[in-house]
C-alpha cells in the first residue's frame, strides 16, 4: 500500500518534467506533421495556415512531377544510386584501413594515423575549389565519382572502425594464420561477422551523410540529369513564386527515405552518430 | 638443402642451428606477409585522404596568393593582395560577423536544451521515455535543405506562423520574417535549435549511461535536489562530452552553409549570409569564379577549423 503510494507521489513530481517533455516533442514533430499536412494542401491553403489535411495530393504530385524538367523520379534514382554507392565504397575503405591500423600497429602507422587525424582540420569549403579543378580535369563531373571521392575516407568513420576493432583478439588471429588462412581471410570471412553491428551503425550514418550532402554536388553536378534530390527541391523553392503545396511534397519525398532508416534502425543511428566516442 | 645434409651428415650438432635458421627464415617471410598485408589495408584511405584534403589544402594555400580569371591566373602583386582585400570586403565582414552571431547564441542555447533534456530522460522513473526521446530525436532525420524549407515556408509573410501570430492577435498585419534581417537571423537560430538539439541529446544520453545510478542515489540521500545533482554530479561527469559536443557544434556552425542558402538566400542583401555560402557564391556564382579570392577566405575558415581541432585532439588526449 506504501510503496504504490510512494509510486504515485514519485509520478506526481515528475508532472512538470513530462510537460516539458510533452512540449518539446510537439516542437520536434510538428514542423514534419505540417509538412506532410501542407504536402496535401494547395498552395493557397498553406499560406492560409492550414494545418489539417486536404485533398491537393495528387495536383501537388503532378505538379511536382512536371518541375525543373521533370527530373523528380531521376534525382531520386541519383541520390539512391550516389548514396548507396558511397556507403559501400566507406564501409569497405575505412573498415580496412581502421582494422589495420588496430591490429597491425606499430610505430609507423601510429605515426601515419596522426596524419591522417590532421584531415579533421580541413573544412569542406577550402578544398572545395582545388577539388573541382582536379574532377573536373579528370573529366568526372556530372558523374557518381564526382560524387563520391572526397566523402569515401574520413578520419571519424576511420576513428569509429578502428576503436571498434580493439574487442577484437589478436590470439585468434594467429590461430587463424596457424591454420593457414590468408590475411584478407582472416578479415572477411572473420572480421566483418563479428563486426556487423558497427557495420550496420557506419552504413547508417554514412547513407545519411551522402542523402543529405548539398554543398559539393551543387558544385559537381551542375547538370539537372545528375542532380540529387535536396539539389532537386532547393531548386523548386527558389523561384520568385513558390508553390508550398509543391514544394512540401517534394520535401517529404526527400526526406522519407531517411525517415524510414532512421525509424528501422534508430539504434544503429545513434551508435553511428556516438561512433567513435567511446 | 642437400649441401646441409651432407655437413650435417659430420657435424650431426649442427643440426639444431640449421633448424632455428630455417624456422626464423619460414617466420620472416609470414612476418613480411603480415606487414604487407597491414600496409596494403591502409593504403587506399590514405591515398584519399591525401589526395582529397591534404593535396586541395595545400594548392588553396597557394591559390591564396594568385589573381585573375580562369587561365589568366597569375601570383598576385602584392602576394597579399587577397588578404588585404578581404579586410575591405563589407560582405566578408557581414559573413563572420553573422557566423559567430550564429554561433555564439545558438551553441549554448542548443547544449543547454540538449544536456537537460537527456538528464530527464534518464529518470528511471520516467514512462514513455522512448517515444520522448525518438520524437526529439526525430528532426535528426531529415536533410538540411529538407527543413531549411520547413522553416522557410512555414515562417513566409504568407504562412503559418504569420496566421497563427494574426488569429491569437499578437500583430495586427503579416511580418516579413525573412525580409529582415534581425528576424531572419533569429529564425535561423532557431531552426539550427530545432534540427540540432536532439543530436546532440544523444551524445549526453551515451554519457549518462557511463555514470553510475548508485551515485545520483547518493545524492539523494545528502539530499541534494534536481538542480544540486545536476550540477555538482551530471555536468562535472558529463565534461568531456560537453567539451567535445561544443567543438563539434562550432566546427559544423563556421561552416554552415545549407541553411543560409536555402533558408534566407543569405538576404535580405546578404545580411544573413554565412562564410561558406559567401566563398561558393563567389567561386561558383554566376560570373564570378574568383578562385585567388575565395582560396584566401576559404583559407581563414580553414585556419579557425584547425584551430578547434587542434583542441579537440588535445582535450580528446587527455579523456583516455
Amino acid at each position: 500500500m506504501t510503496k504504490k503510494k510512494n509510486r504515485s507521489m514519485i509520478q506526481r513530481r515528475l508532472i512538470p518534467t513530462y510537460i516539458f517533455l510533452i512540449i518539446c516533442s510537439f516542437i520536434s514533430v510538428f514542423p514534419l506533421y505540417w509538412m506532410i499536412a501542407a504536402a496535401t494542401n494547395s498552395s493557397l491553403n498553406v499560406a492560409r495556415g492550414s494545418i489539417a489535411f486536404g485533398n491537393q495530393l495528387m495536383v501537388n504530385f503532378a505538379n511536382l512531377k512536371n518541375a525543373v524538367q521533370g527530373t523528380l523520379w531521376s534525382s531520386m534514382g541519383n541520390s539512391f544510386l550516389y548514396s548507396i554507392v558511397q556507403t559501400v565504397v566507406t564501409l569497405f575503405v575505412c573498415s580496412i584501413a581502421g582494422y589495420g591500423f588496430e591490429l597491425y600497429h606499430d610505430k609507423g602507422k601510429d605515426r601515419l594515423f596522426g596524419i591522417l587525424l590532421l584531415a579533421m582540420m580541413v573544412p569542406a569549403v577550402a578544398t572545395m575549389v582545388p577539388l573541382y579543378g582536379l574532377v573536373s580535369k579528370a573529366k568526372l563531373l556530372n558523374t557518381v565519382w564526382a560524387f563520391i571521392l572526397p566523402g569515401i575516407s574520413t578520419p571519424f568513420m576511420i576513428m569509429m572502425f578502428r576503436q571498434n576493432s580493439r574487442n577484437f583478439p589478436p590470439d585468434i588471429m594467429e590461430a587463424a594464420r596457424i591454420d593457414g588462412l590468408s590475411e584478407w581471410k582472416i578479415f572477411f570471412k572473420m572480421y566483418v561477422p563479428v563486426q556487423k553491428s558497427i557495420y550496420a551503425a557506419a552504413a547508417v550514418i554514412t547513407f545519411m551523410n551522402a542523402w543529405n550532402a548539398y554543398m559539393w554536388p551543387k558544385v559537381v553536378m551542375s547538370d539537372n540529369r545528375a542532380q540529387t534530390m535536396p539539389m532537386f527541391i532547393a531548386n523548386i523553392s527558389s523561384g520568385y513564386t513558390v508553390d508550398y503545396g509543391m514544394t512540401m511534397l517534394g520535401v517529404l519525398f526527400c526526406s522519407l527515405p531517411t525517415m524510414i532508416v532512421f525509424f528501422i534502425l534508430q539504434k544503429q543511428f545513434a551508435e553511428g552518430i556516438t561512433g567513435s566516442v567511446k | 638443402m642437400y649441401i646441409h645434409g651432407k655437413w650435417l651428415a659430420h657435424f650431426p650438432f649442427l643440426k639444431e642451428r640449421v633448424d632455428i635458421v630455417e624456422k626464423k627464415k619460414k617466420g620472416m617471410t609470414l612476418a613480411k606477409k603480415q606487414l604487407a598485408a597491414g600496409w596494403l589495408f591502409l593504403t587506399p584511405a590514405t591515398i584519399l585522404i591525401f589526395i582529397m584534403s591534404f593535396y586541395p589544402i595545400i594548392q588553396a594555400f597557394i591559390t591564396s596568393f594568385k589573381t585573375g580569371k580562369g587561365i589568366n591566373i597569375k601570383f598576385a602583386d602584392p602576394l597579399t593582395y587577397n588578404y588585404s582585400r578581404m579586410l575591405q570586403d563589407v560582405i566578408f565582414k557581414t559573413s563572420m560577423k553573422n557566423t559567430f552571431l550564429y554561433l555564439i547564441v545558438e551553441v549554448p542555447i542548443m547544449l543547454i536544451f540538449a544536456i537537460l533534456l537527456a538528464q530527464l530522460l534518464n529518470n528511471k522513473d520516467l514512462k514513455f521515455k522512448g517515444l520522448f526521446r525518438t520524437c526529439i530525436f526525430l528532426p535528426c532525420a531529415t536533410s538540411l535543405v529538407s527543413y531549411s524549407l520547413i522553416f522557410k515556408s512555414m515562417f513566409a509573410t504568407q504562412g503559418l506562423i504569420n496566421s497563427i501570430l494574426l488569429k491569437i492577435g499578437i500583430i495586427s498585419e503579416n511580418i516579413n520574417f525573412l525580409g529582415t534581417a534581425s528576424t531572419a537571423r533569429a529564425i535561423i537560430i532557431i531552426a539550427l535549435i530545432w534540427r540540432w538539439t536532439g543530436y546532440n541529446m544523444v551524445f549526453y544520453l551515451a554519457g549518462l549511461q557511463n555514470i553510475e545510478y548508485s551515485v545520483y542515489e547518493a545524492a539523494k540521500i545528502d539530499g541534494a535536489n534536481g538542480w544540486k545533482t545536476f550540477w555538482y554530479i551530471t555536468v562535472p561527469l558529463l565534461k568531456p562530452t560537453i567539451v567535445m559536443t561544443a567543438i563539434m557544434s562550432i566546427n559544423g556552425t563556421l561552416q554552415l552553409f545549407d541553411e543560409s542558402v536555402n533558408l534566407t538566400s543569405g538576404g535580405p542583401a546578404n545580411q544573413t549570409i554565412t562564410m561558406s555560402h559567401y566563398i561558393y557564391n563567389q567561386a561558383f556564382g554566376q560570373g564570378v569564379g574568383n578562385f585567388g579570392y575565395t582560396s584566401a577566405m576559404s583559407f581563414i575558415v580553414f585556419i579557425m577549423v584547425a584551430i578547434l581541432a587542434f583542441i579537440n585532439l588535445k582535450v580528446g588526449d587527455t579523456r583516455d
